[in-house]
């Protein structure tokens, strides 16, 4: 069966499952938004290519499937970037289709030519010039099995416009062939003997949960794991809700803003269990001084991770969940006692000190509304946020319970990614509320995406949490540079108004007693809502690990002599 | 240390460019890189010599080497019995009276004399790394005009094969691996 390059992506796109794509038509791809309308495939229109990478990412990660992005070539291409780096980062499955202009143009400066692939080669996983129609579709299978599997990322795929002019023999490739890439899976048995040895001498045990355990699907067996042997659960900023928060193991998040009982169960710890992530900086502190006592065992995919910022005692290399449910049977019962009431104690005297216990003082405090809103959506909400302040109160405040619910920005930090994260996750959750929890300097990033968001009737509720500030650097002014405020004062406009004018119904809340009702409202109109929360001004996320320091030695929220 | 890898990669456009980039971007120092085909039709061999502190060096060298979707084996021969060769071309300012000099030179080497011109001469020499230096530094005072070399290329010797310290990398145990990857081709 002869078809054009165009119609071969698609038959390979319809057969990977695709049914809903994030994207922006150009010179460049036309042949393939031409070919699009005989698919059965939503299109959606962003207002800017940023938005449609994070839209394809949020995708990916609320539904664990495969997320697809396009966009012309040049600045279409280019506008991806972001976005890329955010999913590379991240280990987010999303495939990115570019035009690219014709074969014999390469190279001569032609009208809207960039080099894609040179560009995106270090922030993908893996990436593809197509220059003829005959290569597309075994291009397309294989760039979806890479995205997918092993330690999930981007793959671009950049495709000439004569490519998806030209006709070729349509065959879909049964299977991939890729020498040179072979995920592993089991780890050897002799590894798991050596790791459950250090499992049965532990008296101070910590798994350390990441990203891993939710891209493994290996949610189960973790609490299996922790369950029979009582080992207390640290989350990192992406693991949160692949262990419940509510679990009465839950240590909530480490780091960087984590919990500081948690820290301190890090910090004297003599045996770490790494699961599925990689010692980020935002998690360790000074990689001297970290964990000192402890053994370390890591179980991870990705086999450049094992050694490369913490080394470890016993690396498992391997499927997560694989080398979890082998790891299993070889470990005993335990019930840890001692150890989980020392924990209990830091964290009695963290409580203490909790925003939750201030007294109403006619202010706003982010924290307060991210509590409400947990209470009000029964923490079943799915949760997208933009980068900064309001993102660690709401990894803080909003407790998750469930899996691929938490969908925020950690490895690259990128603003801007709230809200098109929000809009691409409801595309893979319709029936279900979702919320995005975002600054007022990063809404404004990628602001444009709410027409896309009324445009598409996405049910997503949007709580900007104004402070007039770019509030982590605020802080960071604040502690670290004498309070010397460098362009952080931000100006903003009218949020209702900018809502209204996209026909969205908005709300402005000053006041605490106001925030039950908007949020209530919000829950109750159908199609997008905005909420603007001017919050209090000059707040700092607490505790906090300052760079270069111990992650024990926190900064801790000072204690309100007025406190309940 | 330096350190010396062969890695096995698929002869496709750009992946010169990507084995580059990563040592690049990872912040590894390349102190040569040799590629070219090998008795395998879509495969090309490259040796790369790097300079690492340590074997958790190599081990990250080795480990990211594996992200590349295309390269299939790699092995780090160090430490290993194994040949090196390097392949210099050095062009010599020569007189004719001080050809003969030259070519006594070149004798000890085991180098030769590959081209001749009235001002000129050029001496191809092999061999490790050392020897190339050693013949380098004895035509210096003569007068170096023009000198390139190919980078050293590494084999094992008899049925020695490389370390491969990676675990899981590239399926589920090296030892699986590359007799494995390469059958497909």
């Amino acid at each position: 069966m002869k078809l054009s390059g165009a119609e071969i992506l698609w038959e390979c796109l319809t057969r990977e499952g695709v049914e809903v794509v994030f994207g922006y038509p150009g010179g460049a791809n036309m042949p393939i938004y031409d070919a699009m309308l005989n698919y059965p495939v939503h299109h959606v229109l962003v207002r800017h290519e940023q938005g449609a990478a994070h839209m394809a990412d949020g995708y990916a990660r609320a539904s664990g499937r495969v997320g697809v992005a396009m966009a012309t070539s040049g600045p279409g291409a280019t506008n991806l970037v972001t976005g890329i780096a955010t999913a590379m980062m991240d280990s987010s499955p999303v495939v990115f289709i570019t035009g690219q202009v014709a074969a014999h143009l390469i190279g001569g400066d032609a009208f809207q030519e960039t080099d894609v692939t040179g560009i995106t080669l270090p922030i993908t996983k893996h990436n593809y010039l197509v220059t003829r129609a005959d290569e597309i579709a075994q291009t397309v299978r294989e760039a979806f099995y890479i995205a997918r599997s092993g330690r999930p990322g981007p793959v671009l795929i950049d495709i000439c416009k004569n490519a998806q002019i030209e006709k070729a023999d349509f065959v879909y490739p049964e299977e991939v062939k890729l020498p040179g890439y072979q995920p592993p899976s089991h780890a050897p048995e002799v590894d798991l003997q050596a790791a459950a040895a250090l499992i049965a001498e532990a008296k101070r045990p910590v798994i350390l949960c990441g990203h891993g355990v939710l891209m493994s699907g290996a949610e189960e067996v973790l609490q299996h794991f922790a369950i029979k042997t009582q080992t207390p659960v640290a989350m990192t900023l992406l693991g949160l809700g692949a262990f419940p928060a509510s679990h009465p193991l839950s240590l909530g998040m480490m780091g960087m803003h984590g919990e500081a009982h948690c820290n301190l169960a890090i910090q004297n710890a003599d045996l770490l269990l790494a699961f599925g992530m990689r010692f980020d900086d935002r998690v360790t502190g000074t990689l001297s001084s970290y964990a000192p006592k402890a053994k370390k065992i890591h179980i991870e995919i990705d086999p450049s991770e094992v050694h490369k910022n913490v080394p470890v005692d016993v690396p498992l290399v391997g499927d997560l969940k694989t080398v979890l449910t082998d790891l299993l049977p070889l470990v005993d019962e335990n019930d840890h006692d001692d150890w989980l009431r020392q924990i209990a104690d830091w964290k009695a005297e963290g409580d203490a000190r909790s925003i939750m216990n201030w007294p109403q003082d006619g202010k706003l405090h982010v924290s307060h509304l991210v509590h409400d809103l947990w209470e009000a959506t029964a923490g079943s909400a799915i949760v997208t946020t933009d980068v900064g302040q309001h993102q660690m109160w709401t990894a803080q405040y909003y407790f998750m319970d469930q899996p691929r619910r938490w969908i925020s920005s950690g490895g690259a930090g990128t603003m801007g990614f709230g809200l098109p994260s929000a809009i691409g996750a409801w595309f893979a959750h319709k029936d279900e509320e979702v919320w995005t929890v975002v600054g007022d300097g990063g809404f404004q990033m990628t602001q444009a995406e709410l027409s896309t968001a009324v445009q598409e009737g996405a049910n997503v509720k949007i709580a900007i949490m104004n402070n007039n500030f770019l509030g982590m650097v605020r802080q960071w002014q604040e502690f670290f540079f004498e309070k010397r405020y460098s362009a952080v004062n931000m100006r903003t406009p009218d949020f209702v108004k900018i809502a209204e004018a996209h026909g969205v119904p908005a709300r402005l809340v000053t006041k605490p007693e106001e925030v039950k009702a908007a949020i209530a409202f919000a829950r109750q109109t159908p199609g997008p809502v905005l909420l603007e929360f001017r919050v209090e001004k000059e707040e700092a996320v607490y505790p906090m690990v300052p760079a270069g320091a111990a992650l024990d030695q926190m900064l801790r929220r000072p204690v309100r002599q007025d406190a309940a | 240390m330096q350190y010396t890898f062969i890695a096995l990669v698929e002869d496709k456009p750009g992946v010169l460019n990507r084995v580059a980039s990563l040592f690049r971007r990872r912040n590894f120092n390349i102190e040569s890189l040799a590629v070219g085909r090998t008795e395998r039709p879509g495969i090309s061999r490259m040796t790369i010599v790097t300079e690492c502190a340590n074997d958790l060096d190599a081990h990250k060298i080795e480990a990211n080497l594996y992200k590349l979707v295309n390269v299939i084996d790699v092995q780090d021969v160090s430490r290993q019995p194994a040949v090196t060769r390097d392949l210099a071309l050095i062009k010599v300012k020569a007189k004719p009276e001080q050809r003969a000099e030259i070519n006594n030179l070149a004798a000890i080497f085991r180098a030769r004399i590959v081209d001749v011109a009235p001002d000129s001469v050029i001496v191809e020499v092999t061999g490790t790394e050392d020897k190339i230096e050693g013949m380098v530094e004895l035509l210096r005072p003569i007068g170096i005009l023009e000198m390139v070399r190919t980078g050293q290329v590494a084999m094992t010797r008899g049925e020695h094969a490389g370390i491969r310290r990676t675990p899981g990398a590239n399926g589920n145990g090296w030892h699986l691996h590359p007799a494995a990857a390469l059958a497909e081709y």
